[in-house]
């Protein structure tokens, strides 16, 4: 049986199950199409995405700490344990309800250090700005990411600016960069996954990715869906310090942007080669963004949050970890939707409304309304 | 949600399959006629839950999948036209031609935009007098009511910058197709729920009668399928054979007779090809002569390129519930999703697309399908 | 066939001559095209494919046959084994109240 990793190379081409390829294919007429041109799919955080990293960015930057391909590298510099992380943001619209792309450029970074376990500490921001761009709505961007970097309790203390020809550059795109402190002993990261453990949520999914394609023209909702974005390193303190003896008792976190809860916990599973079982009745959703997947055809597990994370923590304390979750604002609607068992490794297995089971997969790529 | 989270019901579902189970003397085939129907199917593992003996079949009910290569072809040459705004389901845009699909044409700098609906190609032709707004007009008879919609506004706005590429498929003439093709093991219909809404099912009637099969105009939800096969399978259990109407919340036997008559005001049956199966004569829809103007086939001089199909896909007799996805030695392997070889799995809804999206190429190994782990599993619990 | 759902009529108004209406669907509410529903009122539920209203639901025939599912073969409750799954659900079934109230 493939190991985990082998069905994380090149889709298509591996799986428990498939029949053995015959001989003559290799006469077939019509060529199996290659991307030869980036496309829209390849962003989304999906197959695509991984394809696109595994065929073009690894081979070339090879190196133990980025082959874990965990949203921070965890960096050991003599005593000190450093998280240090990237992320763009090119979201459109700018501004959507619930936040802005300078909002989300703050958490977005604040939250892959805060999903090692980091105390967030300092971030770097680097704007490329169209020409033609309003005065007023950078101020407002700016204002914005002020808010957030308070909020989230870090300083953005260096910068670079860049301003492209009109046409070229969608308003605004930023960059950030954040180094965060690994402090006691913690050791959180995928491949700590362990069978047995409790999966939480913190809280609806599907807010942030809904809002935004109710922005697009045509698709507009009136109705109170709004982006979820805020910084999770406050939670994850709260998470953190549950009073017990126990230690290292969140094994793995992170957070599920784009390509959803399905995506995130597939990645996971291949990472640390281990099974996954969640029970779809326990995924909590706003009825808001419920209607608004319904009449779309998308499906919430798919949709990128902002604000949300998913932890592994081990079985003795999930109620615990679990009711501190809901004390805290972020994580009122925290659920314990699955845990991580030993069987089918590398696979997400999903229990459905219906009481039927169902293998959840990566997001192929880019997620589109259907009529079907 | 009203109408929706009532048909998903656990307990109940249990409850029809074990009347199921109890009513079943023999081994019987059902096929679900829509891709909406085997997409809930497979989404909700619905087919795990029935009693062994009672085996679903996908049928052709995929737009998408049955649209001819040269259609595609002719949609993607138009959109690759400088002039050109053209407008298409998001469900079309991943769907290969002889070169490329649309998403590789917008990279390239086309002007593709995904509707929501048709109507909104109005909006755009209005905001863009002096660009061509080009709409894929694909569809079972569900979408003909907006798309004739979309030709009627049109027309009586004279928004001469509007057409239309028409390539709408009947159901009807396909099930024949399927009841007449040789090695035909389907013995019972799950109607299109949603095309009878617009059409009724007076059609069905003389089909049922001559070929002696059940034919259930059945929903979409979990419970509305189990529902339209237990009634399946009590009408085959008794030897019946005659059309009943699960989905009475939505639809009577005569349909809706507006959209009847502006389907009918619009467009006129004719020949189709569908990609997999062949030419089914009278299977689908063209824009009536009066909207010529409107007719993007008349407007662009576009040549079909002459398409080839891989000789490996099997694509055909899925369609026609012959065999299923995992019977074709391709599947999963050398055809996925991103590098569909054939008709049900270039869209979403295709039969193989589905049990690919919902992992069936990925089934545990020697699992049972209802796992013993997803059984026991008490997550629920714990959040009370 | 294909994806339709079914939406709630929270007003009516007319654009360019054709007939629309304000749906709401869950927690979100869209436009969609009436022309073809003329008789639908205000507060009624119909069923919206592609921005586009295609059937107005019985409510009372949706009443009368999901009675008719939940109450199926009340016999089979006493003898078939007891359900895998606690009988407490997570979501709420709207539209409950009918005649014979809610036996679950």
């Amino acid at each position: 049986m493939p190991t985990a990793d082998e069905t994380s190379k090149i889709p298509g081409t591996s799986g428990p199950e498939i029949v053995a390829a015959p001989a003559p294919f290799g006469s077939c007429p019509l060529p199996i199409s290659e991307h030869q041109r980036i496309v829209l799919g390849h962003g989304s955080g999906g197959k695509l995405t991984a394809d696109l990293i595994e065929n073009i960015f690894l081979p070339a930057f090879r190196n133990p700490t980025l082959d874990k391909l965990d949203d921070q590298a965890v960096l050991k510099i003599g005593d000190l344990r450093l998280a240090f992380t990237t992320d763009s943001f090119v979201v459109t619209p700018i501004f959507f309800p619930g936040g802005d792309i300078g909002r989300l450029a703050i958490h977005g970074t604040v939250n892959d250090l805060a999903m090692s376990g980091a105390r967030p500490l300092v971030l770097s921001a680097a704007f490329i700005l169209e020409e033609g761009l309003a005065m007023d709505d950078l101020r407002r961007v700016v204002e914005s990411m002020r808010a957030a970097a308070a909020e989230a309790g870090v300083q953005l203390v260096t910068g670079d600016t860049k301003v492209v020809n009109r046409g070229k550059g969608d308003q605004i795109f930023i960059t950030t960069t954040g180094i965060g402190i690994i402090e006691n002993d913690v050791n959180i990261s995928a491949d700590q996954a362990t069978p047995g453990d409790k999966i939480i949520l913190s809280g609806t999914i599907g807010d942030h990715g809904m809002t935004i394609m109710s922005q697009r023209e045509g698709l507009e909702f009136e109705g109170a869906i709004e982006s979820d974005c805020a910084s999770l390193s406050g939670l994850v303190v709260t998470m953190l310090s549950t009073p017990t003896q126990r230690r290292d008792f969140i094994h793995t976190m992170r957070d599920p942007t784009r390509g959803g809860v399905a995506t995130t916990l597939n990645e996971l599973a291949r990472r640390a080669n281990v099974g996954i079982v969640i029970d779809q009745r326990s995924i909590p959703v706003r009825e808001s963004v419920k209607g608004a997947c319904e009449v779309l055809g998308l499906d919430p597990l798919y949709v990128a949050n902002e604000g949300k994370l998913l932890a592994f923590v081990v079985p003795e304390m999930a109620e615990a970890v679990l009711d501190r979750m809901r004390q805290h604002p972020l994580g009122c609607d925290a659920a314990i939707i699955g845990e991580v068992v030993d069987t089918h490794p590398g696979m997400v297995l999903m229990k459905t409304e219906i009481g039927g089971t169902r293998v959840l997969d990566v997001m192929f790529g880019e997620q589109l309304p259907r009529i079907c | 949600m009203k109408y929706l989270d009532e048909y998903r019901d656990g307990e109940i579902a249990a409850r029809i399959v074990d009347k199921m189970r109890r009513t079943l003397t023999r081994p019987w085939v059902v096929m679900e006629v829509c891709g909406g129907q085997t997409h809930s199917i497979v989404k909700n593992g619905i087919d795990y839950l029935l009693p062994a003996g009672v085996e679903l079949v996908h049928g052709p009910g995929c737009p998408v999948c049955v649209t001819p290569l040269e259609m595609i072809d002719k949609a993607h040459a138009i959109a690759r036209l400088p002039n050109v705004i053209f407008c298409s389901f998001g469900d079309m845009l991943r769907v290969p031609g002889s070169e490329g699909d649309l998403f590789t044409i917008k990279s390239l700098g086309g002007d593709v935009r995904v509707v929501y609906s048709p109507l909104e190609c109005l909006k755009i032709a209005r905001a863009n007098p002096e660009k061509q707004v080009v709409f894929f007009a694909i569809g079972f008879e569900t979408t003909a009511p907006a798309n004739a919609m979309l030709a009627w506004r049109a027309r009586a706005e004279s928004l001469n910058n509007v057409s239309l590429l028409v390539s709408h498929v009947l159901v009807p003439p396909a099930l024949e197709a399927i009841l007449e093709a040789p090695g035909n093991r389907v013995q019972g219909f799950l109607g299109p729920g949603h095309v009878c809404a617009v059409m009724g099912y007076r059609e069905y009637d003389p089909i049922s009668a001559r070929y002696h099969v059940p034919i259930v105009i059945t929903g979409f939800e979990p419970l509305d399928i189990l529902q339209g096969t237990l009634m399946t399978v009590r009408q085959l259990e008794s030897g019946r054979a005659t059309v009943e109407n699960q989905y009475s919340r939505i639809l009577d036997r005569e349909g809706n007779r507006a959209a009847q008559q502006l389907i009918g005001a619009v467009f006129e049956a004719g020949d189709r090809k569908w990609r997999g199966i062949g030419t089914i004569p009278m299977s689908g829809y063209h824009l009536r002569d009066e909207f010529s103007r409107h007719d993007a086939e008349k407007l662009f001089d576009v040549a079909g390129i002459a398409p080839r199909e891989p000789e490996i896909c099997i694509s055909g007799q899925i369609l026609r519930g012959l065999k299923k996805p995992h019977d074709c030695p391709a599947f999963g392997s050398l055809c996925t999703p991103q590098r569909p070889l054939g008709a049900t799995m270039v869209s979403a809804e295709g039969a193989c697309a589905a049990y690919y999206t919902y992992g069936r190429h990925l089934r545990p190994h020697g699992a049972d399908p209802m796992h013993p782990v997803v059984r026991e599993t008490e997550i629920v619990h714990a959040n009370r | 066939m294909c994806l339709a759902v079914p939406g709630k009529v929270l007003s009516t108004f007319d654009q360019h001559g054709v007939r629309m209406a304000k749906v709401q669907f869950g927690g979100v509410v869209r436009e969609a095209c009436l022309e073809c529903v003329p008789e639908v009122q205000v507060g009624e539920y119909v069923l919206v494919h592609v921005g586009f209203a295609l059937s107005r639901i019985d409510e009372a025939e949706a009443e009368r046959t999901f009675e008719a599912l939940r109450e199926l073969d009340q016999l089979a409750e006493l003898e078939a084994p007891a359900a895998d799954e606690p009988v407490e659900q997570a979501q709420s079934l709207p539209g409950k109240a009918g005649p014979g109230g809610n036996r679950r």
